[in-house]
């Protein structure tokens, strides 16, 4: 059984590794290196000047801070009204609460494509601008119904000792409750942090040119005008627009799976 | 990334609130703190969630062209009857299901054979989790980008490959069936690391005793894989295929940034991109709603009959 486990992980990591490197090498080529069949596996010369040709021909920094933008307010946005909302629903008396709940948590069945229809019609002449991507978004069902799990987790005691000593609602919240949820909150916020800024579908109906496109998008124009062309280049920004998050999963990856598999497995 | 939205269905896990015992203590200015932590989302997801759905079915009963000033027309079921007869529907309806059965079924079946090799103490174990999982948080604009390359049909890493063994490379770019390969490879690559990471926490919580007992019974690991493990992961395979699916049936960037115009014979568009191309490129809104609101309804089906299924199975 061992072996067949080494086995799986050398193809496992061949399955991914492969094409990663391929991807990397083919982006430090020049052009006549490219058009070259059979593809070689090592570029006959080195060619960095795909990337200076990313970060300087087209406007790579720009959707760069787009995506910046668009994914810490959105991702505030979301994170702040999860919490609150999840609070509320779990520590505030207020008639049909389990019904409420269960109005945003239907939110999670509703999929993106039946929204963009309607929220363009409604929103479309906030196009190209910041607004008009990130409001449509901010709406947060799934962080909900995390915090709300997680809250409900708390020990009762910690509560009524804080009751007993006269909190309000404002100093439960932020004296007791969220010092001990901070790693759930970490989860959250990494995970709405991932999904926003590799959102597509909204920012891609929603922006076409540099003032406003995040990375994504950016790389789609790219592709599309670049497209059977310039290979090396396209490659690179493939690379530069992975890396952000890639760089925080390598920091974050133990929150991230958390974030994902609490609710999905038992207990 | 179409979001991880973690659906769950079971809202028989949620217990009833324990905290509203101590709720009771306090005040009426309740409501109005509620309300505050409350409405604003609720708001948002009514304007943008609920009200869309709802509009969307309004849509769907109007020929409409979302640039064009003239005001909609109201036209009934005509929509409906036209994707219905239509040819090309059917098409777009095959091409979903082949693209959504593929990534569902492969995503979870690797992922959970993958898991399995990995539960056990081996070195590099995390290096190989790591690696697998990293391409679920990159964006799938970037790796269709890329893996278009990847599967060039004759600058590509693939036809390198072929070569090798002397075959030649498929048009992954002109034939309609490799096309759909293409896609359907790439999710599946790029989702492979959330099957497999969910499996691999419900495997490490796995009641160790059972297994114990049927290595005592001497029972074959194939019997053991379906009488003790399989049921033991329900809950996490009951949690996938809802979450995988509803994923996997709003693929989008993926198609776009490979086949922007729909494929060849429109080999690649499923019927997300079938809604995105009525809507705003042949300027039809109204019956990209249509088509919008009938998937909905399809899913809806499918997750009521997942919900029974599950229910019935835990009846056992």
């Amino acid at each position: 059984m061992k072996v067949l486990g080494y086995a799986g992980m050398v193809l496992t990591l061949l399955l991914v590794a492969v094409p990663v490197y391929f991807i990397v090498i083919t982006s430090f080529k020049d052009r006549p290196d490219i058009f070259v069949s059979p593809a070689t596996w090592w570029p006959p010369t080195w060619y960095p000047e795909n990337y200076s040709y990313v970060t300087q021909e087209i406007p790579y920094w720009q959707y760069l801070r787009n995506s910046a933008i668009i994914t810490l307010v959105t991702g505030s946005i979301k994170f702040v009204l999860g919490v609150s909302t999840a609070y509320a629903l779990v520590f505030l008396r207020f008639p049909f609460k389990k019904l409420l709940f269960l109005v945003v948590i239907a939110a999670l069945m509703v999929p993106n494509q039946i929204t963009v229809i309607s929220n363009y019609a409604l929103m479309a002449d906030y196009r190209n601008t910041f607004v008009g991507i990130i409001l449509p978004l901010a709406g947060v069902a799934f962080g909900t119904f995390l915090m709300r799990n997680h809250f409900l987790s708390l020990p009762k005691e910690i509560v009524e000792a804080a009751r007993m000593d006269g909190a309000g609602h404002l100093r439960l919240l932020f004296r007791v409750i969220l010092p001990v949820s901070i790693p759930t909150m970490v989860a959250f916020a990494v995970i709405t942090l991932v999904n926003e800024w590799n959102e597509y579908l909204w920012p891609f109906l929603m922006s076409d040119n540099a003032a406003v496109a995040p990375l994504p998008v950016g790389l789609t124009l790219l592709q599309n005008t670049e497209q059977g062309v310039n290979w090396g280049p396209v490659m690179a920004a493939t690379l530069l627009t992975a890396l952000p998050m890639l760089v925080v999963f390598l920091i974050l990856q133990r929150q991230m799976i958390k974030g994902l598999t609490s609710g999905a497995v038992k207990g | 990334m179409q979001h991880a939205t973690a659906v769950t269905a079971t809202t028989e896990r949620v217990e009833p609130s324990p905290k509203t015992g101590l709720a009771a203590n306090l005040v009426p200015k309740d409501n109005l703190l509620f309300l505050l932590f409350v409405v604003p989302n609720l708001v948002l997801l009514a304007v943008f969630t609920y009200r869309p759905l709802i509009d969307n079915v309004r849509l769907s009963f109007q020929d409409w062209s979302l640039a064009s000033p003239d005001p909609a027309k109201w036209i009934g079921l005509d929509n409906y009857r036209e994707f219905f007869s239509k040819a090309e529907s059917w098409q777009v309806v095959t091409v979903t299901l082949i693209f959504t059965i593929s990534a569902v079924a492969f995503s979870m079946v690797l992922g959970l054979a993958l898991a399995m090799l990995l539960d056990q103490n081996l070195k590099g174990r995390n290096l190989v989790r790591s690696a697998v999982f990293a391409p679920f948080v990159i964006s799938g604009a970037a790796i269709g980008a890329a893996f278009y390359f990847v599967f060039n049909p004759q600058f590509g890493a693939v036809a390198s490959i072929l070569s090798w063994f002397g075959i030649e490379s498929p048009d992954f770019y002109q034939n309609p069936g490799w096309a759909l390969f293409l896609v359907t490879f790439t999710y599946i690559w790029k989702n492979l690391g959330y099957t497999f990471v969910i499996y691999l926490a419900a495997l490490q919580g796995l009641n160790k005793d059972l297994d114990e007992a049927a290595a005592i019974d001497g029972t074959p690991p194939w019997r053991k894989f379906w009488r003790v493990t399989l049921p033991q992961l329900r809950p996490a395979t009951y949690f996938l295929s809802i979450t995988v699916l509803l994923n996997s049936l709003q693929v989008f960037d993926i198609i776009n940034i490979m086949f922007p115009a729909g494929g060849p014979s429109a080999g690649t568009t499923t019927m997300v991109f079938d809604i995105y191309w009525q809507t705003f490129r042949n300027q039809r809104a109204g019956y990209g709603a249509t088509i919008a609101t009938i998937m909905f309804v399809v899913l809806l089906i499918v997750t009521v009959v997942q919900v029974r299924m599950m229910d019935r199975g835990d009846d056992k």
